[in-house]
Formats: structure tokens, C-alpha cells, sequence
């Protein structure tokens, strides 16, 4: 009798940890799931209205991955100096990277003269050229691209 | 979870009775009930006033204050059995103060939880609280040792009928402080220095704070003897520096600092002198000094891997076996089983703590969240450790387990605070671009322009 409500106890306790851990589980892959559901609505809209605004930069790849900067018309500046605007903590960025600018409606990407370049999609980024939405800016080992 | 909790309690609290041979009446399911009630009211409360508050930290308390009660009752007939094979009047219990004190401590982490609507307040009072702390913690040490003396730990504020361990809710205080001053002052120890080993060392003036805080925990060591509570702020200190600057300097620094400070007090003081022997070797002075821990092992290995089963061990052996040594308790009557099952409750609370850490969105709510989750680990450690011969004992109580309405209370406050943070963790961002943004954890930083 003891010997079996020792074990019964035993099992009832891990229970409670198992149920406990399912409950984490549960919370990870409701996290990620919807996270997997967000890229969606975002790409629509997108390419349904070509001419729609950039709002956001976004970083997608890189050591700063996930980093959002609301753009607000101001130009943006990239590199490793501590006063730009987007901070590389890049070993193929330049001090003073690259600059992106507002002008008439759209965003213009601008090379300030860096060591390693600035990639527009694959070309790489001598005079001011218009960035689309949705098109990856590549510094160094960072991508970033705008988003409405 | 909850309900899962109190069916696990309840079903202990049978086991104890009916292996302690004492009548199983209908009783025991009141308790369960009115135990269930209890937590039930504090998991409503949560519902209502913290609704994004993540939902395995108060099962998970519930489930070690509840072991906790059944554990202290279970005690309680121990010394009631032996009270009488002695011939002596039973002695009173310590189950109905202990539930007395879980009611004190549920309704107060319920009054914090209405009080505190937003954790970012607290930063506001972030001087005061550390001056209270302060306050707090040195108040035992230099009043007289007739009201602050209890077994030669000068940590307790006796008021006639019960008495309270200031230190307890100081640590609360003093890590509202600490997180509010390394949120403003974050700066300045991210400032680098010399670049040593391939570690950014902090410039030498940055190191003050930390001084300070050495300097403190040494003085509590000295003017309370009180080796646990030392230990535990510095740490915090420690962690909370680190955690503001990701700075691995802050660590290596620090350790150095505790290592000198060990060996320094273990130069001039005769009683930790004592407590590092009884560590060391509990059976060569096992009359004495070492009789505590002594039993506390032979209780574990009593337990082996499945244990006793609840109530058929002998853990009144040990001295003091309802406060510090609770965890010996379980070692024995749960086994090598059952324990490790607790400690994963423990983890998973620690763990759920940082998780709200990573997700808040204000450093004050992440520093805090984090040295509330990390102290809870640290005390952990620092009980089981001594308990189990890895460390030298030092007399902490195990979180929500042990006797202590201080212990209690404190713990109840700390989980509150966790609480609110996770609600602002987990709360979906009020939405300012009118497009859904990722949720939770998965939020990202959004950057602030500096000017």
C-alpha cells in the first residue's frame, strides 16, 4: 500500500510538471505560428499598391536582424559611427556607410564613399538610385529593405 | 494547472495522514477545498487585474506552497508524536501560523497586484525604495541583539507576538533601485576602458557601485552573521550590472571581489570558520557542528532514488528541519524523484520569470523581471546546495516551501511584481501603425532615432 502511493504521488508530481511543460509548448508554437502568418498580408499589400509610401525600415539579415526604424521622411544614415542613424555593428561596414534620403515620394539610396560598396538587390550602388519597396539593400554582411 | 496543483497538494496531505496512522476524516478534503478557495480567489484576482500575466507562475507557487504546508503539518505531527512518547504537552503546531501567513501574504500579492497597475512606477520611487532597503536590511544589525538575535543570526525584528526578517522585503526594494539606477545610469558602465584578455574592462570610477555593494553584503556578514543574505544581494547586484551592460568584465570582476571577500571573512570570522568545517567534513564534529547537515544527509540517502513515501521517514531529526531544511525533507520522504521534480517546479518559475524579462518592452520591466526570476533561482541554489553539502550551508529559507511568514510574504511580493511585468509582457502592443505587429516574445526592437 505505502509502496503504491509512494509511486502514485511521484507520478501525480511529474504530471504536473509535464502538464506544465505542454503549457510552454503550447505558448512557443502559438508565438511562432503567428509569427509565420504575419510576412503574408504585408507582401500583398505590397505589390497590390505599387505606389504606397515605405514606412518602416527593416533589417532582415545581419547581427541587427529584426530591428524596425520608423521612417518619418528624415534621411537615414548607415554605419558603424555612433551618431548614424542605423548603428552596423559590421565588420565590412565603412564609419559613414550609406544614406538613404527622401525626395519627391520616393527613397534614394546614396554610397558615401564606403570601402566594401553598397548593393542595391545585386548592383552595386554608385549615384543616388531610387530603392523600391521590398528590395534588399545589402552593407556588409546587413540586409535591410523598406516596407510600407 | 491550478486545479491540477491543489489535487496534488490534497492528495500529499491524505498520504501524510494516512502514513503517519492518524484518522482520515473529511477534514483533510476541507483543507483541500479551503486550500483550493484560497488560490482560487488569488487566480481570479490574477484574471481580473492582470489578464495578459502568464498562467504557470501561480500554479507553480501554489504547488510548492501548498508541498510546503503539507510538508510543515507533516512535521507537525512529528513533534507532536514525540512530545507525547516524551510525556510532554504537545507543542503548537506551526501549520495554522503558516496558513495564516499564506493568507496575509495572497491578500497582499493581490493588494499589490490592484496597487501596482503599471511596473514602471515603481522606477519613480526607485531612491526611495532603495533607501527603505538600506533601511531594512541594517536595522536588525544594529539594534540590540535582544530584539534582532535569534540562533546567532542578527536578522530579525522580534514584535512580541510574531517576528519578521526585514531582510527579506529589503532585497525587493534594493532591486527596484538597482534596476531603476543601472536604467539610467546604463551609460556610463558600458563605458569602456582597457581591453584586457580580449574583455572590455569598465573604467575603474564605474566600479564603485559594485564596491558598494560588496561592501554591503560584507557588512551584513559582519554586523548580522548572516552568510545567506550576503551572499544573495551581492549576487543580484551582480547579475543585474551584467545583465545592463552584457559584459562578461562585470562577472569576472565581481567573482574576484567574492572570492577575496570569502577568503577575508574566512580569516577573521570564527563562526564562518565553523560553517565552512561543517561543510567540509559534517562527521568529524558530528555531535556538534556537523549534526545538522549530518542528519540532512543520511535523511537523503534514507530517500534514495524514490524516497520514503510522505510521512514515513524521520526528517524531525533534523535541527531546524522546517525552515532551512525543508528541502532535506523532500529529499527524503520524495526520493532523488520527487526532489528533482520540485526543483523543475522551481525552473520552471525561474524560467517563466526570464521569459517575461525577454519579452517587456522597457529595460526597467526587463532588469527588474530578471533579478526577481534570478533571485528566486540564486536563493534555490544557495538552500539546496547547503542542504545537499555542495555549498556551505547558510541558512536561507527555500522559496514558498519553508516556514517563515517573512520568507512568505517577500516571495508573494516578488511574484506579484513578476506577475504585472509578464501582463505587460504578454499584452499586445497597442497597435500605432494600424497593422498588426508580431506578438509576444517575437516583438521586435524598434529602434529610437538619437538625435
Amino acid at each position: 500500500m505505502l509502496q503504491l502511493t509512494r509511486a502514485g504521488f511521484l507520478a501525480l508530481l511529474w504530471l504536473f510538471v509535464v502538464a506544465a511543460l505542454r503549457v510552454v509548448r503550447s505558448d512557443l508554437s502559438a508565438a511562432s505560428g503567428l509569427r509565420a502568418n504575419l510576412p503574408l498580408p504585408r507582401l500583398r499589400a505590397g505589390r497590390m499598391e505599387r505606389k504606397r509610401a515605405a514606412r518602416q525600415l527593416v533589417v532582415t539579415a545581419g547581427a541587427l536582424a529584426g530591428t524596425r526604424i520608423s521612417l518619418d521622411g528624415r534621411p537615414i544614415l548607415m554605419g558603424r559611427a555612433d551618431d548614424s542613424t542605423l548603428v552596423l555593428d559590421d565588420d565590412y561596414a565603412s564609419t559613414r556607410h550609406a544614406r538613404l534620403g527622401f525626395s519627391g515620394g520616393d527613397w534614394f539610396l546614396e554610397d558615401l564613399g564606403s570601402t566594401n560598396g553598397t548593393y542595391l538587390d545585386r548592383a552595386r550602388v554608385t549615384a543616388p538610385t531610387r530603392v523600391p519597396l521590398g528590395t534588399p539593400i545589402r552593407i556588409g554582411k546587413t540586409v535591410i529593405e523598406l516596407r510600407s | 494547472m491550478l486545479t491540477f496543483a491543489a489535487v496534488v497538494v490534497t492528495t500529499a496531505l491524505v498520504l501524510v495522514e494516512v502514513n503517519q496512522e492518524q484518522e482520515v476524516s473529511r477534514t483533510l478534503l476541507y483543507y483541500g477545498a479551503a486550500y483550493l478557495g484560497l488560490f482560487a480567489t488569488g487566480h481570479i484576482a490574477v484574471r481580473m487585474l492582470a489578464p495578459y500575466a502568464d498562467p504557470l507562475i501561480l500554479p507553480c507557487v501554489a504547488l510548492l506552497n501548498g508541498l510546503g504546508l503539507v510538508l510543515i503539518h507533516r512535521l507537525d505531527l512529528a513533534g507532536a508524536a514525540e512530545a507525547t512518547a516524551v510525556g510532554e504537552p504537545i507543542p503548537e503546531g506551526l501549520v495554522p501560523r503558516q496558513i495564516a501567513w499564506t493568507t496575509v501574504a495572497l491578500l497582499l500579492f493581490i493588494g499589490l497586484l490592484v496597487l501596482v497597475r503599471d511596473h514602471r512606477m515603481l522606477a519613480r520611487y526607485g531612491y526611495t525604495c532603495g533607501l527603505v532597503g538600506l533601511g531594512l536590511l541594517a536595522l536588525p544589525g544594529l539594534l540590540p541583539s535582544a530584539i534582532s538575535e535569534v540562533n546567532g543570526a542578527k536578522i530579525w525584528l522580534k514584535f512580541g507576538l510574531f517576528s519578521i526578517q526585514p531582510a527579506e522585503f529589503s532585497k525587493i526594494l534594493l532591486m527596484i533601485f538597482f534596476a531603476a539606477f543601472l536604467v539610467t545610469k546604463r551609460d556610463l558602465f558600458t563605458t569602456a576602458g582597457r581591453t584586457v584578455l580580449g574583455m572590455e574592462l569598465p573604467r575603474a570610477r564605474d566600479l564603485a557601485p559594485l564596491l558598494v555593494a560588496w561592501g554591503l553584503s560584507l557588512g551584513v556578514l559582519v554586523l548580522e552573521k548572516d552568510l545567506g543574505t550576503s551572499l544573495l544581494f551581492f549576487g543580484i547586484v551582480l547579475v543585474l550590472v551584467y545583465i545592463a551592460t552584457q559584459r562578461v568584465a562585470w562577472l569576472v570582476i565581481g567573482m574576484s571581489f567574492f572570492v577575496g571577500g570569502a577568503v577575508l571573512a574566512y580569516q577573521l570570522f570564527g563562526h564562518l570558520q565553523s560553517r565552512v568545517t561543517a561543510w567540509l567534513d559534517p562527521f568529524s564534529d558530528y555531535d556538534g557542528a556537523g549534526y545538522q547537515i549530518a542528519q540532512s544527509l543520511f535523511g537523503f540517502g534514507t530517500g534514495g532514488l524514490f524516497g520514503t513515501g510522505l510521512g514515513a521517514g524521520r526528517p524531525d531529526l533534523i535541527p531546524e528541519v522546517e525552515t532551512d531544511f525543508i528541502t532535506a525533507v523532500i529529499g527524503e520522504e520524495l526520493g532523488f524523484v520527487g526532489f528533482a521534480a520540485v526543483l523543475f517546479t522551481y525552473l520552471l518559475l525561474v524560467m517563466r520569470g526570464m521569459r517575461s524579462a525577454l519579452a517587456v518592452r522597457d529595460t526597467f520591466g526587463k532588469l527588474l523581471a530578471a533579478g526577481l526570476a534570478f533571485t528566486v533561482g540564486l536563493q534555490v541554489f544557495i538552500v539546496v546546495g547547503g542542504v545537499t553539502k555542495l555549498i556551505p550551508l547558510t541558512g536561507l529559507t527555500a522559496p514558498f516551501l519553508s516556514y517563515g511568514g517573512s520568507s512568505l510574504l517577500a516571495n508573494y511580493i516578488l511574484v506579484a511584481l513578476l506577475l504585472r511585468i509578464s501582463d505587460a509582457s504578454r499584452q499586445p502592443a497597442p497597435t500605432t501603425t494600424g497593422r498588426p505587429q508580431a506578438p509576444l516574445a517575437e516583438a521586435h526592437t524598434e529602434m529610437v532615432r538619437r538625435e
